[in-house]
């Protein structure tokens, strides 16, 4: 997890772009919303450039992003590192041929896909989201990923929700995120 | 209008993402020729050409705004975005937003779909590019642009990778410019 003891300078601004919204998609939830953080151009700048630091010359070739708020974040990374950008999509959204991996909403179930031929064994990935909770959609991506050989070196996030817990359900892979919001 | 009648005739970049755009046939029903992106996104100095070009374009036309269409015109805006010291504003499907949106309905072959912007996202004057990887018959970035002017803003040029045929011809969508790089494949024996 970032070290808060030596907290990165440029997190309080990223921190503060964030917006905080009660009670959506439904009452009682507080949705971290990371849309106001893409109108601050010099915070956005900083999100990827600490993800870019970090990964840069890791010899990382596959940075996975999950539909949709990781293909924001996802992409630039990949370009700033020299790694292929893969989509993980929802279902019946990717042309070609597919893996799929279920897995548990708090109410009923959904479905990961991911193109088969985006990736090979043996390829050093990281997976991206904005925001990791319950860290479903995180495991469903690792073993995906796993699935055809990939090596996934770490997850990464910008906001971590540690009372749900979702860095226990990694599989033990690690995780890495910006900031933690209780 | 295209990239290669607009300044990059014969740019070897141009022909090598067209190359890296892999097309996939009776996707989503027969007749379709899918044009599959994520094989471009999987091609480190094509995507990023890609993402250059674009930026070198807008980067001196003082752009304040990228707006890109959900979810594959997020693939391209933010980089664009980040490069020329814009905002990125995603454009999305209902009930994704958390905030306050106005909302902009658009048919699709059988029956409509709506798009979603955050109020206070753009601010009127500012001038918006507007991004997605593909145009077709324009339906989407037709309600793209009625948002942004909605709340004031000035859109320049929507700017896409890829120009189905329905659009080649036509400079300009709603009145407003088109930029696009490449059209798309066929497949030698594929209906």
């Amino acid at each position: 997890m970032a070290s808060q003891d030596e907290q990165d300078p440029r997190i309080s601004n990223i921190s503060s772009a964030i917006r905080v919204i009660p009670d959506f998609p439904k009452p009682g939830i507080i949705f971290q919303d990371i849309t106001t953080l893409l109108l601050d151009t010099k915070a956005f700048r900083d999100t990827i450039d600490l993800f870019v630091e970090r990964y840069r010359g890791k010899d990382i070739s596959v940075v996975a992003g999950i539909e949709a708020r990781g293909f924001i974040f996802g992409p630039p990374i990949a370009l700033a590192i020299g790694a292929k950008f893969v989509p993980m999509r929802k279902p019946n959204k990717l042309p070609g041929e597919v893996l799929s991996e279920e897995y548990s909403l708090e109410y009923g179930k959904d479905t990961m896909e991911m193109h088969v031929d985006a990736v090979k064994a043996g390829e050093r990935a990281l997976i991206i989201d904005d925001l990791v909770a319950t860290g479903g959609t995180l495991s469903a991506a690792i073993r995906l990923l796993e699935c055809v050989g990939v090596h996934v070196v770490e997850c990464a996030c910008v906001i971590e929700l540690p009372e749900l817990k979702g860095r226990e359900r990694l599989g033990g892979k690690p995780l890495f995120v910006l900031l933690s919001s209780t | 209008m295209f990239a290669a009648e607009n300044g990059l005739k014969g740019d070897p970049r141009l022909q090598a993402i067209s190359d890296a755009i892999r097309v996939v046939p009776h996707f989503p029903k027969p007749g379709i020729m899918f044009q599959d992106i994520t094989t471009l996104l999987l091609d480190h100095k094509a995507f990023k050409d890609t993402v250059d070009i674009f930026v070198d374009r807008y980067r001196d036309m003082d752009i304040s705004v990228v707006a890109g269409v959900e979810a594959r015109g997020f693939m391209f805006g933010p980089s664009i975005a980040l490069a020329i010291g814009a905002k990125f504003v995603p454009l999305r499907k209902p009930r994704k937003l958390p905030g306050e949106v106005i909302a902009e309905t658009y048919d699709l072959e059988y029956g409509s779909d709506r798009l979603e912007m955050h109020v206070g996202a753009v601010q009127p004057g500012e001038r918006v590019i507007v991004i997605d990887d593909l145009v077709a018959t324009g339906g989407t970035l037709s309600a793209a642009i009625r948002l942004l002017e909605r709340v004031g803003a000035q859109v320049v040029e929507c700017a896409c990778v890829i120009g189905l045929r329905e659009v080649k011809g036509q400079r300009r969508l709603n009145g407003k410019p088109l930029y696009i790089l490449v059209e798309p494949r066929e497949i030698d024996g594929c209906y």
